[in-house]
């Protein structure tokens, strides 16, 4: 249940074996929630907390996720990151991070001088007192991920239902569930909960009581594709006690991100900006690439995270129910993905779950929008949306793909159609048009 | 290789085009990125086209054909869903089509890319982001495709000619208008028109009024508006918002071809013969400032087909310039070079304020010499005032930056 990143990944995951699996999404879409909103990048784990179970998942979700990348046509690169000091006391902080990265299994992981920081990134503001390089830290299409995984999971015989809720959980008698839906009974031996924001709610629903999600939200501004130029890796904050701070990062698609906010919030379902955040991250830019103040605005977005009062993931197997809950994954979800799904896989099959490999699984080939290889109108093509250079070509190829779109937010996150600078003042219209046409 | 390619099918585009086969040049390439070239103009269904340069009043669909069809008459080759994309390393125009990607070059280039309107992100407006959220450009076509649910209710934000014409086109989509907000004390239209639109459908002008939060999901059902004179705010129902006018130049070709671009203008930095700080590179229309109306652009667009063909019949003068600059409250002044006596496009230069001014002296300056002094009755933000340009036979070419300003506060 949940057909975010993580919920999409399992059942990419079990789809490669002989078993009857469905993926329900109570959203419109793949990845419409907390996945769509995010900041994008690949964690290494390296700050994770050592020995933790996300320590551990994010480390190998790292290294999965970059070996399927460019099997699955995900666009993903390796950039690295520098974590920069603006105080004595962020620089003091250094030899712990190194330590803790140690911890993790980062051995790349170096402090570097104010010198070779300016150099390598010249338009950083002033008054930094050094920087630490994460080399493998990474940035990577959070829309074409789940999509991918659930693309390869339908291929290979899940089923998937859109817009579904799951209303109550009953135990079988003979084990395993009866899961009451807005679509009807559905009967399943096991039972995933990959529910995001709502997955502690569905764990009450499932008799188990195990954590509260308190959403956090974080507010995030996309700045216009000709402020590229002014960045080369992603720029993390020293994290402090509750976050990891506002980041500067390049986005796959050629913008320059900027956030997140950090601020609990009571409610699951608003993913309002405030003029606060917007404000703060205005500023935040100025500070940390100047002239990024020059530039404009493409989009701002606002992502949820599934945060708990817990400091870990909460996943937790049940094995004699056959009940598995992936809470509490927070921010870590995109880069962890991969690894939450094998690691559900392992522990299925040591709770009975019979697990026999297909011999020859289908793969996917997703269509690439981000910028890091060429893309379709690098040969030629009608460009209906010019901000993002979308062809109709694209477009007409994610209206009739394995999981089509149902609305502009879908085809957007598909083709990028719509995520330019002018916000739909030249094709927005057309675009909607061809969504009518192509969803009628 | 071509002798000029024009980047660009809006009214400035064509209309140097046309011109430019009128003046002799036998070669003349259009590359416009939609499915039909014309521009803005297509889907402005209102009339008021072609005073300035056709001597006739016509619709904007009208007016887009009319200047297609001249084009074709003259023997202008306009290239539709032609895009360019880019620059390659020695100059030549990256360029997609329909069947081929291709690298043109040309002896001269001509940018008339237009202008857009700034959406609503690129303003920061914060709230939730639902659907009805709109520019006038979106709207206009929305209504021209003949879109279902445009809205019931709208509120518009500016209060320029566009948002004017934004009310007309939401009021004959049938969706009431519940209001219109501006920062500004007055409207900034002409005042027949704005009384005349505001009395026949009733539409409430609300001034000092910043738009403050959206609200709704998944569609839009609140806006928040805050009275700059009070400080308070209330909630007003709507499900459509039009974001008007606040024009940026769509300058991504200049930026990528390392054009200097003016800081008031956001357009390209040009001479009063438009050429921009590029040998051989010219730029026309609304891409040098937003926005002026679509027969000012084909205005521009005439003046730098003339002065490109003097540039090709004379291939190695381009001249060093002085840029002018404005000082605040005025915004910017287009062209905003001198590099010799030439003449700017239609003899005058175009002054925008950020503020309602009356009875003002304004100054040219460059260093401690004063080039022009004189009074303009009014400047209202958001339209041009006219600057004689009798002072550009005094400019120093070797000199500083010359500057524009409101001349010392006399009592």
């Amino acid at each position: 249940m949940g057909a975010g990143v993580v919920g999409a990944a399992v059942a990419r995951e079990l789809s490669r074996f002989h078993l009857s699996c469905t993926l329900l999404e109570a959203g419109p879409d793949i990845g419409a929630g907390t996945s769509k909103a995010n900041t994008a990048l690949l964690h290494t784990g390296f700050d994770a907390t050592p020995g933790t179970l996300e320590a551990r998942l994010v480390r190998r979700g790292h290294e999965l996720l970059s070996a399927y990348a460019p099997q699955a046509g995900i666009p993903l690169a390796r950039i690295g990151a520098l974590l920069v000091a603006w105080t004595p006391e962020q620089r003091a902080a250094f030899p712990r991070i190194v330590e803790r990265a140690h911890a993790n299994g980062d051995a790349a992981i170096r402090e570097v001088g104010v010198e070779e920081l300016y150099r390598r990134e010249p338009h950083l503001g002033p008054g930094a007192h050094g920087a630490l390089d994460v080399p493998d830290e990474g940035i990577v299409c959070p829309f074409t991920t789940p999509l991918a995984y659930a693309t390869e999971a339908v291929l290979n015989g899940c089923e998937l239902r859109r817009g579904v809720r799951v209303i109550g959980v009953e135990h079988r008698g003979d084990g395993g569930f009866e899961l009451h839906t807005t679509l009807g009974p559905i009967i399943t031996r096991f039972f995933v909960n990959a529910a995001g924001l709502y997955s502690d709610e569905l764990d009450r629903l499932a008799g188990h009581d195990g954590f509260t999600i308190t959403p956090r939200r974080g507010e995030l501004i996309v700045y216009d594709k000709l402020a590229r130029p002014l960045l080369n890796h992603i720029v993390l904050a020293v994290p402090t006690g509750t976050t990891k701070g506002v980041l500067v990062s390049p986005t796959v698609y050629g913008n320059i991100l900027v956030g997140p906010t950090a601020q609990d919030v009571p409610w699951k379902d608003d993913t309002s900006s405030t003029a606060e955040g917007l404000a703060y991250l205005r500023a935040e830019s100025k500070r940390i690439l100047p002239q990024l103040a020059q530039h404009e605005v493409t989009a701002v977005y606002v992502g949820l995270r599934a945060a708990t009062e817990h400091t870990d993931y909460q996943l937790t197997i049940h094995a004699a129910e056959g009940y598995t809950c992936i809470g509490g994954i927070r921010s870590t979800g995109l880069s962890a993905s991969l690894a939450i799904a094998e690691h559900v896989r392992t522990e299925l099959g040591a709770a009975g779950l019979e697990l026999r490999a297909k011999e020859s699984p289908a793969t996917v080939r997703m269509p690439n929008i981000g910028e890091l290889s060429p893309r379709p109108y690098e040969q030629a093509g009608r460009i209906v949306c010019f901000c993002e250079r979308v062809t109709l070509a694209e477009i007409e190829a994610a209206l009739g793909s394995t999981i089509p779109p149902v609305d502009l937010d879908g085809l957007r996150r598909r083709t990028r159609v719509l995520m330019g600078r002018c916000q739909g003042f030249y094709c927005g219209a057309r675009v909607a048009a061809l969504l009518r046409e192509g969803t009628a | 290789m071509t002798d000029v390619i024009v980047v660009g099918g809006g009214p400035a585009g064509l209309a140097c085009a046309i011109e430019l086969r009128r003046r002799g040049i036998p070669d003349v390439v259009v590359l416009d990125r939609e499915e039909r070239a014309g521009g803005i103009p297509r889907h402005c269904a209102h009339k008021g086209f072609g005073a300035r340069d056709l001597r006739r009043v016509l619709s904007g669909p009208s007016y887009a054909q009319r200047y297609v069809a001249l084009a074709h008459h003259v023997g202008v080759d306009i290239g539709a869903e032609t895009m360019v994309t880019g620059w390659t390393a020695n100059g030549s125009l990256e360029v997609t089509t329909p069947e081929s990607r291709a690298s043109l070059s040309a002896s001269a280039i001509v940018l008339a890319t237009g202008c857009r309107e700034r959406p609503r992100p690129a303003r920061l407006v914060p709230g939730s982001r639902p659907e009805g959220v709109l520019t006038t450009g979106l709207l206009q076509q929305l209504v021209e495709l003949r879109s279902p649910r445009i809205g019931t209710r709208a509120v518009i934000v500016g209060a320029e000619h566009v948002s004017f014409s934004a009310l007309l086109t939401l009021v004959h989509a049938g969706v009431k208008v519940a209001g219109m907000a501006t920062e500004l004390p007055r409207h900034q239209s002409l005042p027949g028109a704005a009384l005349g639109v505001g009395l026949r459908y009733r539409v409430p002008l609300w001034t000092r009024t910043v738009l403050t939060e959206i609200r709704g999901r998944p569609r839009v059902e609140e806006v928040e508006l805050r009275d700059l004179r009070t400080g308070q705010t209330r909630a007003v129902a709507c499900d459509t918002v039009v974001f008007t006018a606040d024009w940026i130049p769509d300058h991504e070709l200049s930026v990528t071809a390392g054009l200097e671009l003016d800081p008031g203008t956001r357009g390209p930095q040009v001479d009063t013969v438009l050429r921009t700080t590029q040998v051989g590179l010219f730029a026309a229309g609304n891409l040098l400032q937003g926005a002026e109306p679509a027969d000012v652009a084909a205005l521009s667009g005439r003046h730098a087909a003339a002065s490109v063909v003097s540039w090709l019949n004379h291939n190695n003068h381009w001249p060093e310039r002085v840029p002018i600059v404005c000082r605040p409250p005025l915004l910017w002044i287009s062209p905003n070079a001198v590099s010799g006596g030439e003449p700017p496009p239609r003899d005058r230069f175009a002054l925008r304020s950020s503020a309602f001014l009356a009875g003002l002296g304004i100054e040219i300056r460059q260093h401690d010499r004063l080039l022009w002094t004189g009074r303009l009755r009014r400047i209202v933000p958001g339209r041009s005032s006219s600057l004689p340009a009798s002072w550009l036979e005094k400019v120093d070419p070797h000199g500083s930056a010359i500057d524009v300003q409101l001349a010392a506060q006399r009592h």
